[in-house]
């Protein structure tokens, strides 16, 4: 019997560790699920500011440009997958490598080849544990994207997609991303990327005044519509990446905390669950003490 | 005598803003500098210095790689994705 509520001790002392982990984790995540926020707030002005003058652009020039143009058949399309660099974060993973397989399910039903580019070591862990090949990997920033990386990500993509087809472009890119709404509510979302439409849905409200509530000024351009369409335009495509690596930053850090909160409850249950068991092991042993003395002095009694 | 809007955005947040009597920078086609009442413009922006005289007085100065800035109605917005500022 002792033996019994030394387990359930030892059972509550690791639970009790986990559980201080947890705690950490969760409170770690919430800290910085704030300043992400703010990331994707910080970030807002620079992608209106971008969207605004695509939206002139737009307007005063009928210029062609490759990274707007619809090919005329799709043969090839690339997915950008954005994961988390770690787990612990419920099913945000999960969700956004589902959400992929769904799209690529849909694109190889179209007849289209598909690609994929990874962001995150769950993602590659995932295509590498199937033996699924993938173009490119990137990793290590997740929690705290850097425009750097954003930057890396959009030329890579912008050069694979302004290839022939024949020598391995593409005709067609999307990213996967999770879009952060609430703190409780995220969504995996698809967004495609290249052949580009401006369009202006990023969150709204950290976007005051959408590119169409006012009047266009009549722009002159310098030196030319088409060499600042060339010169915005690929930035335009690093904002929108970038704008989609906050937003999953974000959601995977609400992710995480949320995770790790039920974990805590759930070791809370578990600590209280033992404790009872505990309890009841050392009350039972007690018991049978008792009534192992009393048995053993009314024998005596009877034997003298 | 009217004064610029002036803001200069990077790509993570917005670097400066306030009133300015001048903003000077380089474009693809050589240096540019815009006063209040300039006709609106889009131009392109290479790698290079920025200056921006604000109205109560002093100069900012500030290190943009390649970007953007266009010009509204008195409203300068400066992008570029890094934004250096020299201070």
């Amino acid at each position: 019997m002792g033996a019994q509520i030394r387990v359930y001790r030892q059972r509550i002392r690791s639970v009790s560790a986990t559980k201080k982990i947890t705690r950490a984790m969760e409170l770690m995540a919430a800290s910085r699920v704030i300043k992400a926020r703010q990331r994707v707030l910080e970030s807002a002005p620079y992608t209106h500011a971008l969207t605004r003058a695509l939206s002139a652009l737009a307007t005063y020039s009928n210029h062609e440009h490759p990274l707007t143009t619809q090919a005329e058949e799709v043969r090839r399309a690339g997915v950008l997958i954005i994961t988390a660099d770690r787990g612990l974060a419920g099913g945000y993973n999960a969700n956004a490598l589902k959400e992929s397989e769904r799209l690529i399910e849909k694109l190889k039903g179209e007849g289209k080849e598909v690609t994929a580019y990874l962001v995150g070591r769950r993602a590659v862990s995932y295509y590498k544990f199937r033996h699924r090949e993938y173009a490119a990997e990137w990793t290590g920033f997740t929690e705290k994207p850097t425009i750097e990386a954003a930057r890396e990500i959009g030329e890579r993509l912008v050069d694979d997609f302004n290839v022939d087809y024949d020598e391995g472009g593409h005709d067609e890119l999307h990213i996967v991303y999770t879009r952060f709404n609430t703190m409780v509510n995220q969504e995996p979302r698809v967004l495609r990327l290249l052949p580009m439409e401006v369009v202006d849905d990023y969150d709204s409200d950290s976007v005051e005044g959408g590119p169409g509530d006012e009047a266009l000024p009549l722009y002159s351009f310098e030196p030319s519509s088409e060499e600042v369409l060339d010169a915005i335009l690929p930035k335009y495509v690093v904002s929108r990446i970038w704008t989609c690596l906050l937003s999953a930053s974000a959601s995977e850090l609400a992710a995480r905390q949320r995770a790790m909160k039920s974990a805590t409850d759930n070791a809370d249950e578990l600590i209280k669950k033992y404790t009872r068991l505990a309890n009841e092991a050392r009350q039972a042993e007690i018991t049978q003490e008792i009534s192992e003395i009393v048995g053993g002095a009314s024998a005596l009694a009877e034997s003298k | 005598m009217s004064s610029l809007q002036v803001e200069l955005v990077a790509a993570d947040r917005k670097v400066w803003e306030g009133e300015a009597s001048m903003v000077v920078a380089r474009t693809t086609e050589g240096e540019l500098g815009i006063m209040p009442g300039h006709t609106p413009i889009l131009g392109a922006l290479v790698d290079g210095e920025v200056r921006i005289k604000a109205v109560e007085g002093g100069e900012q100065t500030a290190h943009i790689d390649s970007g953007f800035l266009s010009v509204d109605h008195d409203r300068v917005v400066l992008v570029a994705e890094t934004v250096d500022l020299a201070s």
